[in-house]
C-alpha cells in the first residue's frame, strides 16, 4: 500500500512542479530574502537581526502561500477534472489517495523550502551572519507549520470549492497566529464569550508555537524537550486533520 | 450462456441527489436490476440523463447508492479484490495532461501494485493494441480526443481485467475512431473478457452487443438479447451489393429478391426478410461474383429505443 501511496505522491509532486505559480512564489521569496542585503546596508546598528528576521519570515510566508494555493487544489482539482474517477475505481482505498496527495505536496514544500533556505544561507554567509543550530530548529518548525497548513487546506478541499478552501485556510492561518492574543482578549470579556474563545483556542492550531524567529534573533535557547513537545503537537494536529479529511472523503459522492 | 457466471449484478439500485440550495430531491435511478454474464458484451443504453453514468459510478465506487445493492464478481461493490479484476474508462476522460503516454500507463500500473517488469510489458502491449506506440513519449495535453479515448482504454486494460466497463466509449469520436473502438471491443471479447459499456449510439450497440438494456429516466424499460428485444421478423429488408454477377448469376438470384437494380458491373439486390439471405449468398458464391456489402435495414433497436423513450416520457 505504501508503494501505491508513494506513486500518487510522486505523481502529484510532478504535477506541482509544473505549476507556474510555484516558481513565481519561489522567485518572489528569493527576491525578498535577497533584498534583506540592501535593507541591511541602510540600517544603522545590528543588521544580523534584520536579515534573519526578513529571511525566516519570507520562508514562512511563501511556504504558507504555496501550501494554501497548491493545497486547496489537491483534491478539488482532481474532482473537477474527473481524474479521480480513474483512481477511486482502482483497488486502492480512498484514504490512500488522500495521503498520497498530501505527501505529494509535502515533498513539493520540502523541495521549495530547501531552495529558500539555501538562498538564505547564501545571504547569511555573504553578510557574515553566524549560523546557529537554533536557525535550523526554526526552519524545522516552519516546515512543520507548513505540514499543518497543508493538512488544513486538504481538509477543506475534500468538501468545498477551491475558492472557499483558500479563504478558510487563510483564515485559520491568521487566527492560528493570533490565538494567544485571543486568549488574552478573552480575559477581559464576559463568561460566555470566554467559553467560546476558549473553544476556538483549543480547536484551532496554535501556529505561534512553531514560530522561533524571536528565539533565533535574540539567541534564546529552545530546549530539546520544548522541541519534542512542539513536534508532537504539530504531527498530532496534522494527523487528526488528515483523519477527519479521510472520514469526509470516504463518505462523499463524486458527482 | 444462461448458465455462465454472473459477473455484475444490481438489485433495486436507487439513487437520489439533492440539488440546489433547498436540497430538492432528484431521483437519478429508480430500482435498477441488472445482470451481466461472463464473456458477454453488454450494452447499457439510454438517452442522455437516463442514469447510465450514475449507475456506472455506483458500480465503480465513486458514489454510494441511496438504497439497493450491487455486486461485482459476487462481492459487494467497493471490494478491493474485485476492483483489481476491473478496468474502467470514464466518460470523456480528462487525464493528467503533463504525463507522457508511457508515464500515464505506468502510474495506473503502480496503482494496481503491478511489478515493474509486468508494467513495462503491459505498456508496450497496450500502446500497440490501441495503436499509440508513436505517443509513448508524447505528453497527454498534445493528444487529440480520439487519442485520449484510446489511451484511456489502454489505462482501463493495464491490469488485464476480466471485466471492462466503458462509459460512452464512442461519444465524440469520428467514424474511424468509432470503428477502431468497436474493433477493440470485439477483440477484448475474443480474449474472453466481459464488456459492459454505456452508449446512446444504438448502431454501435446493435453491432457489438450480445445483450442490451434500455434505461429511461432511471428505470429499466427493456433488457435482453438484441434479437429477442426487437423480434425475429424485424428485419425489414436486406440490401446486397455485388460486383461481376453476370447475367446468368443475376437470373439465378433474381427470383429470391424483391428488387434488383443494375448499375454497370454492380447489382444491388433487395431482399425481403432474412429467409433468403443464405441462399442468395450461396448463389453469388457459385457465380464467383464479388460481394461488396450486405446491409440489413432494420434500425429496429432504434425503433424500440424511441418507442420506449416515448412511452416512458408519455407517462409523466
Amino acid at each position: 500500500m505504501i508503494a501505491r501511496i508513494l506513486s500518487i505522491s510522486l505523481n502529484s509532486f510532478r504535477e506541482n512542479l509544473r505549476e507556474k505559480l510555484l516558481y513565481n512564489l519561489l522567485i518572489f521569496a528569493l527576491l525578498m530574502i535577497g533584498s534583506s542585503i540592501l535593507l541591511s546596508r541602510i540600517t544603522i546598528g545590528d543588521y544580523h537581526r534584520l536579515i534573519l528576521d526578513i529571511g525566516l519570515a519570507s520562508i514562512n510566508l511563501f511556504g504558507v502561500l504555496i501550501a494554501i494555493f497548491v493545497g486547496i487544489g489537491l483534491v478539488s482539482k482532481e474532482i473537477d477534472r474527473k481524474t479521480i474517477y480513474t483512481i477511486v475505481s482502482k483497488p486502492i482505498p480512498r484514504y490512500a489517495f488522500l495521503l498520497g496527495k498530501y505527501f505529494g505536496l509535502v515533498i513539493t514544500l520540502l523541495a521549495n523550502t530547501a531552495v529558500m533556505v539555501l538562498g538564505l544561507l547564501v545571504v547569511l554567509y555573504v553578510m557574515d551572519v553566524p549560523i546557529t543550530g537554533l536557525f535550523f530548529q526554526s526552519i524545522g518548525l516552519i516546515f512543520l507549520e507548513l505540514m499543518v497548513i497543508t493538512a488544513v487546506a486538504l481538509l477543506f478541499s475534500t468538501f468545498t470549492s477551491s475558492t472557499l478552501s483558500a479563504i478558510f485556510t487563510l483564515g485559520i492561518y491568521v487566527i492560528g497566529h493570533m490565538s494567544g492574543d485571543l486568549k488574552e482578549l478573552a480575559k477581559k470579556l464576559d463568561e460566555i464569550s470566554q467559553a467560546i474563545i476558549n473553544v476556538v483556542y483549543y480547536v484551532l492550531p496554535n501556529l505561534e508555537r512553531f514560530n522561533l524567529k524571536g528565539h533565533v534573533i535574540h539567541g534564546l535557547d529552545f530546549g530539546a524537550s520544548d522541541m519534542a513537545l512542539t513536534i508532537s503537537y504539530g504531527l498530532t494536529y496534522a494527523g487528526l486533520l488528515l483523519l477527519l479529511a479521510g472520514i469526509i472523503f470516504q463518505r462523499r459522492d463524486f458527482q | 450462456m444462461a448458465t455462465s457466471t454472473i459477473i455484475l449484478k444490481t438489485e433495486a439500485l436507487r439513487k437520489t441527489f439533492k440539488v440546489g440550495f433547498w436540497g430538492r430531491q432528484v431521483t437519478a435511478l429508480e430500482g435498477l436490476d441488472l445482470e451481466v454474464r461472463q464473456g458477454e458484451v453488454f450494452g447499457f443504453l439510454g438517452p442522455n440523463g437516463a442514469g447510465k453514468t450514475t449507475t456506472l459510478k455506483i458500480l465503480m465506487g465513486l458514489i454510494y447508492p441511496t438504497s439497493g445493492q450491487a455486486w461485482l464478481f459476487g462481492k459487494p461493490i467497493g471490494d478491493r479484490d474485485s476492483k483489481a479484476r476491473l478496468g474502467f474508462l470514464p466518460e470523456s476522460p480528462y487525464f493528467y495532461d503533463y504525463l507522457t503516454g508511457a508515464e500515464f500507463l505506468r502510474f495506473y500500473g503502480d496503482l494496481f501494485g503491478l511489478s515493474v517488469s509486468v508494467v513495462n510489458r503491459r505498456i508496450g502491449e497496450l500502446l500497440e493494441l490501441v495503436g499509440m506506440t508513436h505517443a509513448r513519449d508524447l505528453q497527454l495535453r498534445k493528444f487529440s480526443k480520439g487519442m485520449l479515448q484510446r489511451i484511456g482504454i489502454a489505462q482501463a486494460l493495464i491490469n488485464d481485467p476480466e471485466l471492462v466497463v466503458l462509459d460512452e466509449p464512442m461519444s465524440g469520436l469520428d467514424p474511424i475512431g468509432r470503428k477502431e473502438i468497436r474493433d477493440l471491443i470485439l477483440r477484448l471479447k475474443e480474449e474472453g473478457k466481459t464488456i459492459f459499456f454505456s452508449s446512446h449510439i444504438l448502431h454501435d450497440a446493435e453491432m457489438l452487443c450480445d445483450r442490451v438494456s434500455i434505461l429511461v429516466k432511471g428505470r429499466l424499460v427493456a433488457m435482453g438479447r438484441v434479437s429477442d428485444l426487437i423480434g425475429a421478423d424485424s428485419t425489414h429488408s436486406i440490401e446486397v451489393l455485388v460486383e461481376g454477377l453476370g447475367s446468368d448469376g443475376l437470373a439465378q438470384v433474381k427470383p429470391l429478391t424483391e428488387k434488383v437494380t443494375v448499375t454497370g458491373d454492380r447489382a444491388l439486390l433487395i431482399l425481403k426478410g432474412q429467409q433468403s439471405v443464405n441462399e442468395v449468398l450461396e448463389r453469388i458464391r457459385t457465380a464467383k461474383a464479388k460481394l461488396i456489402s450486405l446491409t440489413p435495414h432494420n434500425s429496429s433497436l432504434e425503433d424500440l429505443f424511441i418507442r420506449q423513450v416515448r412511452e416512458q416520457r408519455g407517462e409523466e
